[in-house]
């Protein structure tokens, strides 16, 4: 009987074929056409004409003609855009690496069986979800130069005997603004981890601890490999998210001292919109795609080979 | 005198007659009091984006004399305020699109980055300024381009010095300093004291702007000539900052972070006893029901002029605040009414008084309200734009001001060489570079 109703389906999926197939396909367009829609509206055109005004000297409220390769040429020239660039990558690696270790120490320690778990994991989470402005701003009166509660502390342990200068002094301020960063972006990692963790079989476990593994040997040879593509998912939103970071920027230190902290995102927002030379913003902000699909191309090429996985060579 | 025969004289006589019979030969008349002849649209409705208070008084003056043109010319309108730092990117956006708010009320030479898309506003203006005692200088500049007013001068919150009066006698000094010479001293005996002063190099766009231009004008230099060279590279401006590197070392640390709220901060709380800011250290210390802080609003006062460099005049910069209306706008002469209404004397002297004295006037006959001489220690506020200069000294305003201005580059540079980050002169050579890719552009 199955083999009749196999010969059955087969009979009338090929005679119905056609009508079928082309059925799925236009249904299938018409399901795809409205997140379509929304892309192509809110990705690719302000894309488009992001890459557009890079290429022009469009200003606010001017009207601006093409200039080919100008604005990155000049680009190149400028002291402060080539330490924002420096800015933006040391930021990004430094924050992103911190961000990975802890975050994954987190989630191993998240995977334990502990009571509380739900209460711990929402807390946890915590960070991550307060609107960044306002974490910013509590981040502002931590780091102030007269009224911080950790200089407090310090002073009053006796372990120093002047007010740090948190935000005044550009290393400072980096390490600062990248602590701030971190506080905020752990939980991102953390929780996407501890989900990958989860999916593990336990018998992958067993079967190592036979085996005789210890308890570093099973993290590099059971936990790790399998939680790569997590980890390749997770770390690519991270950095990119970093990369591209404004709000922090631009809430505690607007970019200074001297555009100490001055990120590719908040200069190009300073150029474009305060000093109204929308072709140079655009510029600034182009010139942040070849790194982001680096750290895409890296993720996905560098960590999702299925071999290296399952313990082979590559 | 002979050839005038008596019908001669009997005309004359009887032109007067009927002159002074229809009332215009009053005191008044012999002025030529201006006549505004703006009429506004049928069913106007008016869509206005302004910059939001400092004080709530100000806010709610604004909103009830709103009210009372509405009731008066039934023409409705609606006010919305944003930070005024905000302003600049959705007048931005305005500009680009061809859609938005009737009036803007925002800053500095926003106008002049697109003075093309802006309504003429020459015949209020002029209506304004022969009724009111003229505009000051740097008010007239910052409205007007190729001699057309694009936009309206309102004023603006003034930055003086404000000082802890007992610390400066404590300096040794009985009268706050006039030069530039006997401030650097005032600076270094207030630090020796323990009372320091402390003036922003963060990216403050009040502060840290009114300071740094002071600092630099005052020693002779400047971002640019008339005809828009950049020269700011120049002896007088590395004197300035060689000064600064002086001044900076008499400061309270942490500075380079400060924000515009942070001197507000520091000064309140007795960390410092000097520094640049507007009337609302002032007035949020004398309202306030700490003890501490009314003490504190008992020993200050503000200075009457920054001190005065070796060009020895005046050399000060001031947020200026414009109203201006762009093309898009459907009821332009509605527009002009609502700016004629509340710029007059009835509406904008109660305006400034509600606002306690933030306010600094454009127009020189406002001079008289009794705000500024109510408390004296509001009167250096009154003076502000008569020392003043605008932020595109001494070329002209426009988007490479503006650029000049938004990206920081005179304060970036003040903040480069006073901290010694850079040498002064390689200070000025960065800030030169910087300046030349707008001015040129």
């Amino acid at each position: 009987m199955a083999v009749q109703m196999q010969a059955a389906l087969g009979a009338s999926a090929k005679r119905g074929r056609l009508r079928l197939d082309d059925s799925r396909g236009v249904l299938g367009f018409v399901f795809m056409l409205p997140a379509a829609v929304l892309l192509l509206l809110f990705l690719t055109y302000p894309l488009g004409l992001g890459l557009w005004l890079g290429v022009t000297n469009r200003s606010i409220g001017g009207t601006g003609h093409f200039v080919g390769f100008a604005n990155f040429r000049s680009l190149l020239d400028d002291s402060v855009f080539r330490l924002v660039v420096f800015n933006t990558l040391f930021y990004t690696v430094v924050a992103s690496a911190v961000k990975f270790g802890l975050g994954l120490y987190l989630a191993l320690l998240l995977n334990h069986r502990l009571p509380f778990k739900a209460i711990l994991r929402a807390v946890v989470l915590l960070p991550f979800v307060v609107p960044t402005v306002l974490s910013a701003i509590a981040f502002w009166w931590l780091y102030d130069s007269q009224f911080s509660i950790i200089s407090w502390v310090l002073v009053k342990l006796g372990l120093i005997h002047r007010y740090i200068d948190f935000l005044g002094e550009p290393w400072n301020a980096r390490w600062s603004l990248i602590a701030a960063n971190i506080w905020r972006g752990i939980p991102f990692v953390a929780i996407t981890l501890l989900a990958g963790l989860q999916t593990i079989p336990p018998s992958l476990y067993e079967a190592a601890t036979l085996d005789g593994a210890s308890r570093w040997q099973n993290f590099r040879y059971v936990t790790f490999p399998m939680l790569t593509p997590i980890i390749a998912v997770v770390m690519t939103f991270s950095v990119l998210m970093t990369f591209t970071d404004f709000q922090l920027v631009y809430a505690i230190t607007k970019g200074g001292p001297v555009n100490a902290t001055h990120l590719m995102a908040t200069l190009s927002f300073q150029r474009a919109i305060t000093g109204g030379q929308l072709g140079e913003g655009a510029a600034i902000a182009d010139a942040m795609i070849p790194f982001l699909l680096a750290a895409i191309l890296f993720s996905y090429f560098g960590l999702q080979r299925r071999k290296w996985q399952a313990g082979g060579r590559d | 005198m002979t050839d005038i025969s008596r019908r001669d004289l009997l005309k004359a006589g009887a032109a007067v007659t009927a002159v002074a019979g229809t009332g215009l030969m009053s005191p008044e008349a012999a002025r030529a009091e201006p006549v505004w002849k703006g009429q506004a649209e049928k069913d106007a409705t008016l869509r206005v984006l302004r910059w939001k208070q400092f004080v709530q008084g100000d806010i709610d003056n604004w909103m009830e004399t709103t009210k009372k043109f509405t009731q008066q010319t039934g023409i409705p309108v609606r006010v919305d305020t944003e930070s005024w730092e905000d302003i600049r990117p959705k007048a931005a956006v305005a500009a680009n699109v061809g859609a938005g708010p009737d009036l803007i009320i925002g800053t500095l030479d926003d106008p002049h980055k697109f003075p093309d898309k802006l309504v003429d506003l020459t015949d209020l203006a002029d209506y304004l300024g022969a009724k009111y005692g003229g505009w000051y200088d740097v008010c007239r500049r910052y409205g007007t381009r190729d001699k057309r007013w694009i936009a309206l001068p309102q004023g603006g919150p003034g930055a003086c010095l404000n000082y802890r009066i007992s610390h400066v006698k404590k300096a040794g000094f009985e009268e706050f300093p006039t030069t530039t010479a006997d401030f650097l001293k005032l600076c270094q005996a207030l630090a020796k004291n323990g009372t320091p002063p402390g003036f922003a190099l963060g990216h403050a766009t009040g502060d840290a702007n009114a300071w740094t231009h002071w600092l630099v004008w005052s020693h002779g230099g400047k971002m640019v000539d008339d005809n828009n060279n950049v020269v700011i590279n120049s002896p007088e401006t590395i004197a300035a900052l060689e000064y600064g590197k002086q001044l900076y070392e008499t400061f309270i640390p942490g500075t380079l972070s400060w924000q515009d709220p942070s001197n507000n901060k520091a000064f309140l709380a007795g960390e410092i006893s000097l520094t640049g800011n507007g009337i609302s250290i002032y007035t949020v210390a004398k309202t306030s029901k700490d003890e501490a802080q009314l003490a504190i609003a008992k020993d200050m006062d503000h200075a009457g002029h920054w001190p005065i460099g070796p060009v020895g005049r005046p050399t000060e910069q001031h947020l200026m605040l414009q109203a201006y209306v762009f093309k898009f706008s459907k009821y332009p002469g509605a527009v002009k009414e609502y700016l004629r209404f509340m710029w007059e004397k009835e509406q904008y002297e109660p305006w400034q008084q509600a606002s306690n004295g933030y306010i600094t006037q454009p127009l020189r006959a406002y001079e008289d309200n009794p705000i500024w001489t109510a408390d004296p220690k509001n009167t250096p506020f009154r003076d502000v734009f008569k020392g003043a200069l605008d932020n595109g000294y001494s070329g002209t305003l426009g988007a490479a001001s503006a650029a000049v201005m938004g990206d920081f580059v005179l304060v970036d540079m003040v903040a480069e060489a006073v901290t010694g980050s850079r040498t002064p002169k390689e200070a000025v050579e960065r800030a030169a570079e910087r300046a030349k890719r707008y001015y040129q552009s």
